[in-house]
């Protein structure tokens, strides 16, 4: 979902470490290294990386093109391709017709049937196109802050994962404990408090 | 830290006890006004989640539309139930931020800003994403000034003694 969309579902992050210096360089080298290519494997299901937020469909990593002011501002993408349960299912069935009518047998193995399966769902993910979904994040550095736009479990996980792999640096998700015992400036006695908390009942 | 999974499921009440005590408190108006800047105001919105996990399997109460009353939400905290999504609306001045946050995750769903400018050319492209991101940090600050407010008092000695049976007594009110 875009940062400029009118409504946005957002997740937070802090970005648990310390990172090399230049930082700008750096960022803008490892963005290039893991940013989305296309994919080449025409087989594969699924090809995420890092986009533009601008041009999400040609990235463009180049100088300092992801700083906006204080902030760098990029975007994940994840292009997958999806295929219907019922078009495998219409596929194989001619095949297995088609298979059946060849050898004039009245019916397939189990280990047949599987074959011709894996083989219509490589001709299927070959022939169709794969749907990119892209994902704008906004990464405050000298906050060690980070907003992915979107609050669905498997992009949060990819780029939970990708930004691992790229910048070395762990996200940690800000959610009210970890808001509480990272972001909200505890003393010690507060914070040793917050982690023997127990829940209270309202109820009379 | 503890490991992030597991201090997610150990910890998940302090959201909804969080939304549950901010309903409390918006309601009681007990003294918001002082958490922000003057001129603002925070109200709940028009959706209301609430849970109860206190039997078998979970019930949910969903309170929706723009002036619904809530006495069904109170009914069900007064059985046991927790606030786990509250719609919010945030004013300052003529501006206006609706969001709507998850109790275990604070997750925020649903989130509009006050209209930015429009992006006309390649040029007003930065000037927008930076405004957007400005409003969005004014209503993260509301919300935390908020959670803040909150922790204080949850992590105190008064909170068994003094602010829980306030909410008990405006829950049965």
């Amino acid at each position: 979902m875009g940062i400029l969309s009118n409504s946005v579902s957002l997740t937070r992050y802090r970005v648990d470490g310390e990172l090399e210096e230049p930082i700008v360089d750096m960022i803008s080298r490892r963005l290039k290294r893991y940013a989305i290519s296309g994919i080449t494997d025409e087989t594969s299901e699924k090809l995420s990386g890092w986009t533009s937020f601008d041009t999400p469909f040609q990235p463009n990593f180049e100088g300092s093109s992801f700083v906006v002011g204080e902030y760098f501002v990029f975007a994940l993408r994840i292009d997958k391709k999806t295929l219907s349960p019922k078009t495998v299912k219409k596929y194989c069935a001619v095949e297995e017709a088609k298979r059946l009518a060849e050898t004039g047998r009245e019916y397939l193995s189990r280990q047949e049937r599987e074959m011709i399966e894996d083989q219509v769902v490589n001709m299927l993910m070959m022939r169709i196109p794969a749907m990119p979904n892209v994902y704008d994040l906004v990464w405050n550095y000298e906050q060690s802050c980070l907003w992915f736009f979107s609050t669905l479990k498997a992009a949060n996980e990819e780029l939970e994962s990708l930004f691992l792999k790229t910048f070395k640096v762990p996200l940690v998700r800000l959610f009210p404990y970890t808001l509480a015992d990272l972001a909200m400036g505890l003393a010690d006695r507060d914070r040793d408090s917050l982690h023997n908390l127990a829940s209270t009942s309202f109820l009379e | 830290m503890l490991d992030v999974a597991v201090s997610y499921n150990r910890y998940k009440f302090i959201g909804h006890e969080f939304l549950t005590w901010l309903w409390f408190a918006i309601e009681e108006d007990q003294g918001l006004d002082q958490v922000f800047e003057p001129s603002t105001s925070v109200d709940i919105g028009n959706r209301l989640v609430l849970e109860n996990r206190k039997r078998e399997a979970k019930e949910t109460v969903t309170i929706k539309g723009d002036d619904a009353g809530l006495e069904e939400g109170r009914l069900a905290l007064s059985k046991g139930a927790v606030v786990s999504e509250m719609n919010i609306v945030c004013r300052r001045g003529d501006q206006q931020w609706q969001v709507t946050l998850k109790a275990e995750s604070f997750h925020m769903t649903g989130l509009r800003c006050p209209p930015t400018g429009p992006v006309e050319t390649g040029a007003d492209l930065e000037g927008a994403v930076l405004e957007k991101i400005f409003l969005c940090d004014q209503l993260i600050g509301v919300v935390d000034s908020l959670f803040s407010t909150f922790l204080q008092k949850r992590l105190s000695h008064g909170w068994q003694d003094r602010e829980v049976p306030k909410v008990k007594r405006w829950i049965v009110a």
